[in-house]
């Protein structure tokens, strides 16, 4: 049997990819993308954990969270469309209106 | 496994929170069916839901159970703080209604959201899980994505709810993952549970240790972007400054309630025996001072540069932020945990009252395409408004904690909660700061009576807003000239009883 902290391993190199994902990606999609990566480390690391406790409560929680993830990203991709049509454009650093 | 019973269920408890989210979706669908020019119907009866929840609030304000299996609790805490939201919510319902309106951004689905949100601070209030934690959390911020942007085709609007959305789902990763790792060490997810694990855990040390210090280090991050706390505070000014005003006023209010409520749960509840080492204090205590001394700084002092009313009341809602924090910490203390909660109930009420009374000023000078929120624009506004800009000045006033006004009972609870657990350099930096404070807050009075000018019409004082302001300025004087009401309304709050072994 592969032990627990192996996956908890790969998790949180997952985790780690997403995080910089979101930090250094530029494109919207991208970043949406990256924090979907994030949440499906988080459940990679549920179901490893539910496995070594022998505990549903784990995966349980997984489905919560893809369930919500969803939900986030239409409302996500909605607010993206909106602005594309007013700036024909994605890109997170073009979005500057407000500084200071 | 056994089939769970209605006694397991305990659905009357949950009764407050769930009647809300039933209601806010028959609204959706009574929205649909309602004439085009009847649609300010569906704003009063989101209203009226709101009065509906407040008044099982009430019948159930003394419980002291769970319900759900064990995942909801029902007690004065939680009591107390959807009582703080379910006002918030009516006060933005009051400051919206001509808002929307005239912004040409009305539209059914804004209510339903609303009420949504409030749900989800509810549901966060009464979580005693973490699974429930999470899901409240995104019932509390999704239907804020969606408000933050609902000012259609205006950039500021759109690009508010993108920073917002993107932020905010960042955050939410954090949380997973944080609750993934606590979960591995522990085993559960409910918080009475790993209360119940942690003390054997924080002894052996190990890997478990570990998981359990990183998890509850990401906890702390996600409900620390939810509340908008230094160094989580990036999106704050310009998620504020683009979104509709009122949409600000329940975002900088309904959020914060929520947030501090699932932290001082997962914190003081769950984790109040998380020690690393010798020392006998949580380690998180010293993690959530520094935090809150970082916020009260930096909040306080680039507050002091804006130029735009929004922006300003943003960096402000920042460093309130902080205060609270600075009763988190206090909790740290097992003898404090109760006073501390309390403290922060009252400051969040206080705060509730002061900042919706603001935001409601700055949609009143609010022009129809958004401008008009600079503070010079309120140049003159004791000649054009005498009443809202005295109304302003005494919001004002509170947010910078002068006696008489709530701002300072807030403060006063606080600070006495930090040093009786002997914070004492949080307390003197938190003094200091509310100092600094005074200059920005003051400059909004200099600038409404003293400077020369035309005067604001205000024409967004309607007589909704004119409601929603004096109600906020009857809540801000009442618990700043009767004090001992802050400490009766809160004398049944108790936070750790729920959890005692």
């Amino acid at each position: 049997m592969v032990p627990t902290e192996a996956f908890v391993i790969l998790s949180m190199v997952l985790f780690a990819m997403g995080t910089l994902g979101v930090l250094l990606r530029r494109n919207a999609i991208i970043v949406f993308m990256s924090v979907e990566l994030m949440l499906n480390s988080a459940n990679l690391a549920l179901v490893a954990f539910s496995r070594q406790w022998q505990n549903a409560d784990g995966q349980l929680f997984t489905f919560f969270v893809m369930t919500v993830a969803a939900a986030e990203v239409a409302v996500g991709l909605a607010i993206m469309v909106a602005i594309f049509r007013t700036k024909q454009s994605i890109n997170i650093d073009e979005l500057h209106l407000m500084e200071g | 496994m056994t089939v769970p019973s209605w006694t397991d269920l305990n659905l009357g408890a949950t009764l407050p929170a769930v009647m809300l989210a039933i209601g806010t979706t028959l609204l959706l669908l009574v929205d649909v069916f309602l004439p085009k020019e009847r649609r300010n119907l569906t704003a009063w009866l989101a209203m009226g839901g709101l009065v509906v929840s407040f008044v099982l609030t009430l019948a159930t304000f003394n419980q002291q159970t769970t319900a759900l299996m064990d995942m909801f609790i029902g007690d004065t805490f939680s009591s107390f703080m959807n009582m703080i939201v379910l006002v918030a919510a009516a006060l933005t319902i009051l400051i919206s209604i001509d808002y929307m309106n005239r912004t040409g951004s009305a539209r059914g689905e804004f209510w339903s959201l609303l009420l949504l949100s409030t749900a989800g601070v509810m549901f966060m209030s009464s979580a005693n899980d973490l699974v429930v934690i999470f899901v409240a959390l995104e019932l509390l911020s999704i239907p804020l994505y969606v408000m933050a942007a609902f000012r259609s085709n205006n950039a500021k609007s759109e690009e508010s709810g993108m920073k917002y959305f993107v932020l905010g789902a960042f955050a939410s990763a954090f949380f997973v993952y944080g609750a993934a790792l606590v979960f591995g060490a522990t085993g559960t997810t409910n918080l009475t549970e790993i209360f119940a694990a942690v003390s054997s855990i924080s002894a052996e040390g190990g890997a478990s240790l570990a998981y359990l210090l990183v998890g509850a280090g990401l906890i702390v991050v996600a409900l620390g972007f939810k509340v908008a706390v230094v160094p989580f505070h990036m999106w704050t000014p310009d998620v504020y400054e683009g979104a509709p005003t009122p949409v600000t006023a329940f975002m900088s209010v309904g959020a914060k309630i929520g947030g501090f409520a699932a932290l001082l749960r997962v914190l003081v509840s769950a984790l109040p025996t998380l020690t690393a080492g010798q020392a006998p204090d949580p380690v998180w205590m010293n993690t959530v001072m520094i935090i809150s001394g970082l916020t009260m700084i930096v909040g306080n002092f680039v507050a002091v540069s804006q130029t735009n009313l929004k922006r300003m009341l943003a960096y402000s809602s920042i460093a309130h932020a902080g205060y609270i924090l600075m009763a988190v910490a206090a909790a740290a203390d097992p003898a404090q945990a109760d006073a501390a909660a309390k403290a922060a109930l009252v400051y969040l009420l206080s705060y509730t009252f002061t900042n919706l009374g603001a935001f409601a000023v700055v949609a009143a000078v609010e022009k129809n395409d958004g401008t008009g929120t600079d503070i010079t624009d309120l140049t003159g506004l004791a000649r054009s408004r005498p009443i809202l800009a005295a109304m302003m000045a005494v919001f004002m006033l509170s947010l910078t904690g002068i006696p008489l006004t709530a701002g300072f009972t807030g403060k006063w609870f606080i600070f006495q909660s930090s040093i009786d657990a002997g914070l004492f350099p949080l307390a003197i930096v938190g003094v200091l700061t509310s100092v600094v404070s005074a200059y920005y807050y003051v400059r909004i009075i200099v600038t409404m009576y003293l400077l020369d000018g035309a005067g604001d019409p205000a024409q967004g004082a309607t007589r909704a807003v004119n409601l929603a302001l004096y109600i906020s300025l009857a809540g801000t004087l009442v618990l700043g000239l009767f004090p001992i009401l802050a400490t009766n309304l809160t004398q049944a709050v108790t936070l750790v009883a729920s959890v005692a072994p």
